[in-house]
C-alpha cells in the first residue's frame, strides 16, 4: 500500500464511525425511524475486507450495513438520506437502515432476515461460475447466522459446487442479547467449515492489518478456483443490538475493556508507529470527516421526501396491471 | 395442433426456451439423472448438459434462494420445487425474499426466476403431501402466481413466465400432466395475470382455475343435458387477478359459483366473491357459491380423501341451486 492507501483506510474508518454516531443522535431526535443497527467497534472487518477486493467481487451482508455501504463506495449523502427515508437515499427510501444497495458498486444489500442471504450468496457465486467471469462473491454474517439452516443449506451446497465464495462471519461474539455461549455448540464459528469440507482461518476483527492479510490470503484462495473458504473475524460491537437495547446481557466493564482497544485506535497507533502519518495528519481527516457528514445530514435534511406516487412503483419489472 | 398431455406441453416449453437462451438454466431435487420426478424433465440432462440441468440436495432453502441470486445475477433460474408442500421450509426466499427484492431497494435489482412445483390431492399421499395451498402465495404483492388448467395454457404461460423479470410460481396440478389437449407446435405466449373463457354459456358462471378447471368442464357438460348453459372462467394467475372476464360473465348470468381445490376459508373463493360484491353487486341475482375442499387434512384412505376433495356433483348441485326453476 502507498501512503494515500493507507490514508484511505484510516478515512473510511472515521466516516463510519461519524455516520453512525450522528445517526444514533438523529435516531433519538426521531428523524430515523424503524431499526437502527449500529456497526461501531467492528469496523476494522469491513474496511480491511472491502479494501482488498476486486471491483468485479460481490459484496452482501446483513442488516448492520451502513459500514459496508460506505466502504463500498455509497456516499454518506446516500446513506444518510437512505436513513431519514428520503427519495434520494440509496434504495429511495424504500429500503432503511437495514435494506442498502448500490448493485452498480457491486453491493447487493443489506438483508434483514438473519442467514437469508446466505443461499442468495450463493446463487450470485452461481452466476459467476456459470457465466466464467472470475468474481468472488464475499457473503458477510453475524455469528448468530450460523445457528440457522439457510447458512448449512447454503455452506454445503456452495461446496459441493466449488463455487467461488468467501464466507465471512464477523463474530461480535451477541446474537441479539444471546452470548455465543449460550447459542452455538461450537464457539469458534470458523469449525463449522469443517463439516463442509472448506478451509477456514479466525482473525482478530479490531485489527485492520490482520483482517486485511486474511482477507487476501482467503480470496486469493477462492479465486484461484479451489472453492469457497470461511473466515471467521473476532471482534466486538460497542453499542447495543440496535438503538432500543437495555444491554442487560453484559456488563459495562466487558464493553469498556473491548472500547479501550477500538479499531480505530489500533490503527492509528500503528500508523504513527510505522511513520505513515502524524497523529496531527490523523487528527485533521478527523476534523475533515466531522465536515463531510455535517453535509450529509444537510443533503439528507434538505432531500424531498419519496413521492406519494411512488407507493405503488418498482413492484412489478414490467407494466404488469397489478389492478384489474 | 397435436393433441398432447400437460407433461408434455410443460417439458416443451421449457425445452423450447432452454434452446433459445443459454441464461435460462434449471435447478431442483432429481431434475436431471432421475429425469424429474413427474418426468417433465427427462432427456434435458442428457441434451443440455449438468451445468444448465443442476441436481441438488434437499435443500429447498438453497434451491429458491439460490434461484434468486442467480436471477439478481443475471441468468433466468428455473428452481424446481418437488410439491408445493416443501415451499413451506422454503417459505422466507419465496415470499421475503423474491417477492421484495425489486421493491426494497428501489427497483435496483431484478428477480427473473420461476418456481415450479406441484400440487393437489387425489393421490393417496396422505396430509403433508397433498395440498393446495396456492392462495397463501397469492397473498404477496411482489410474487406472479399461475396456476394452468389445460396444456395449452400450461405451455403459453410458462413461456410468459420464463421471459418474465418478476418472480412466477408456477403451480402444476399433479394428478393433470396426464390431461391431453390441443397444442401448437414451436412458439407462441399466453399472458400471465389475464383470467381467460373457457366455454361460452349464458346462464351461470363458473369460475376455477388448475384441477377444479377440469371438474367444471365435466359439470358443464352434464348441465348441458339438463339444458343449463355454463360459462366458465379459468383465472389461470391468482395474482395479478384479473376479474374482468369474471364481472363481464356476471354481469350477463346474474349468478355465480367459484370451485377451488383447496380450502374455503381465506381462500381464492373468498377473494374472487368479496370482489364480485365490490365490483358488481347490483348484477347478483343469489349469493354467490363456494366449493372448495373440507377443512381437514386430507387423510390418506381413497375414500376418505375424495369425499375431502371437490366432486364433479359438488358443481352439478350448486348449479341446479342457484339456477331458477331447476333447484
Amino acid at each position: 500500500m502507498n501512503q494515500d492507501e493507507y490514508i484511505t483506510l484510516y478515512h473510511q474508518m472515521v466516516l463510519i464511525r461519524h455516520v453512525e454516531e450522528r445517526a444514533a443522535e438523529l435516531y433519538q431526535q426521531g428523524k430515523i425511524g424503524g431499526f437502527l443497527h449500529l456497526y461501531i467497534g467492528q469496523e476494522a472487518v469491513s474496511t480491511g475486507i472491502i479494501s482488498v477486493r476486486k471491483p468485479q467481487d460481490r459484496v452482501i451482508t446483513a442488516y448492520r450495513d451502513h459500514g459496508v455501504a460506505i466502504n463500498c463506495g455509497i456516499s454518506p449523502n446516500q446513506v444518510m438520506a437512505e436513513l431519514l427515508g428520503k427519495a434520494t437515499g440509496c434504495s429511495k427510501g424504500k429500503g432503511g437502515s437495514m435494506h442498502m444497495a448500490d448493485i452498480s458498486k457491486n453491493f447487493w444489500g443489506g438483508h434483514a432476515i438473519v442467514g437469508a442471504h446466505l443461499p442468495i450468496a450463493m446463487g450470485m457465486a452461481l452466476c459467476d461460475q456459470y457465466r466464467e467471469i472470475d468474481a468472488v462473491t464475499i457473503c458477510r454474517f453475524g455469528e448468530g447466522a450460523s445457528n440457522i439452516g439457510f447458512f448449512h443449506e447454503a455452506l454445503n451446497l456452495g461446496k459441493v459446487w466449488n463455487l467461488p465464495l468467501l464466507w465471512v462471519c464477523e463474530n461480535n461474539q451477541y446474537g441479539m442479547g444471546t452470548s455465543v455461549e449460550r447459542a452455538s455448540a461450537v464457539t469458534e464459528i470458523q469449525q463449522k467449515a469443517a463439516g463442509y469440507g472448506m478451509p477456514s482461518a479466525c482473525v482478530d476483527g479490531m485489527d485492520i492489518m490482520l483482517v486485511r492479510q486474511a482477507a487476501q490470503e482467503a480470496l486469493d484462495y477462492v479465486r484461484s478456483g479451489k472453492g469457497p473458504y470461511l473466515l471467521e473475524c473476532f471482534t466486538y460491537r460497542f453499542r447495543g443490538h440496535s438503538m432500543g437495547d437495555p444491554e442487560r446481557y453484559r456488563k459495562p466493564e466487558e464493553v469498556k475493556k473491548w472500547e479501550e482497544h477500538g479499531p480505530i485506535d489500533i490503527y492509528c497507533k500503528y500508523l504513527v508507529k510505522n511513520q505513515i502519518a502524524t497523529e496531527e495528519t490523523l487528527e485533521a481527516i478527523d476534523d475533515q470527516v466531522k465536515i463531510e457528514v455535517d453535509a450529509a445530514v444537510q443533503f439528507a435534511e434538505s432531500s424531498p421526501e419519496p413521492a406519494p406516487e411512488s407507493l405503488y412503483t418498482d413492484i412489478y419489472v414490467d407494466s404488469i396491471d397489478t389492478e384489474v | 395442433m397435436a393433441l398432447i398431455t400437460m407433461r408434455e406441453a410443460i417439458s416443451q416449453a421449457l425445452w423450447e426456451e432452454m434452446e433459445r437462451d443459454p441464461n435460462i438454466f434449471i435447478m431442483g431435487e432429481e431434475v436431471g439423472v432421475w429425469g424429474g420426478s413427474y418426468a417433465v424433465t427427462k432427456g434435458f440432462y442428457d441434451h443440455f448438459g449438468a451445468k444448465r440441468v443442476r441436481d441438488t440436495p434437499i435443500s429447498e432453502a438453497a434451491i429458491v434462494g439460490g434461484g434468486v441470486g442467480a436471477a439478481i445475477a443475471g441468468l433466468r433460474p428455473v428452481v424446481e420445487l418437488m410439491t408445493i408442500n416443501f415451499a413451506f421450509v422454503a417459505m422466507d426466499h419465496i415470499v421475503n425474499q423474491a417477492a421484495k427484492m425489486h421493491a426494497m431497494f428501489g427497483g435496483q435489482m431484478k428477480v427473473p426466476l420461476v418456481i415450479r412445483t406441484t400440487s393437489g390431492g387425489g393421490r393417496q399421499l396422505g396430509a403433508t403431501h397433498s395440498q393446495t395451498p396456492d392462495a397463501i402465495f397469492a397473498h404477496f404483492p411482489g410474487l406472479i402466481v399461475v396456476a394452468p388448467g389445460t396444456p395449452y395454457d400450461a405451455k403459453g404461460l410458462l413461456k410468459a413466465a420464463i421471459r418474465s423479470d418478476n418472480p412466477v410460481l408456477f403451480i402444476e396440478q399433479a394428478t393433470l400432466y396426464q390431461a391431453r389437449g390441443e397444442v401448437p407446435e414451436g412458439d407462441y405466449i399466453e399472458p400471465l395475470g389475464k383470467s381467460k373463457i373457457q366455454r361460452p354459456g349464458v346462464d351461470v358462471t363458473i369460475i376455477s382455475y388448475s384441477k377444479m378447471l377440469e371438474i367444471s368442464m365435466k359439470a358443464a357438460e352434464q348441465l348441458a343435458k339438463e339444458g343449463i348453459e355454463a360459462e366458465i372462467v379459468d383465472l389461470r394467475s391468482l395474482r395479478p387477478l384479473d376479474m374482468k372476464p369474471v364481472l363481464e360473465s356476471i354481469k350477463k348470468t346474474n349468478r355465480a359459483v367459484i370451485v377451488e381445490e383447496g380450502w374455503g376459508s381465506y381462500g381464492v373463493g373468498s377473494e374472487v366473491a368479496s370482489r364480485i360484491y365490490e365490483q358488481a353487486f347490483d348484477y347478483v341475482d343469489a349469493p354467490v357459491k363456494r366449493i372448495a375442499q373440507k377443512e381437514v387434512p386430507l387423510p390418506y384412505n381413497r375414500q376418505l380423501e375424495q369425499s375431502a376433495l371437490p366432486q364433479v356433483e359438488d358443481v352439478i348441485q350448486a348449479v341446479r341451486e342457484l339456477v331458477p326453476g331447476r333447484g
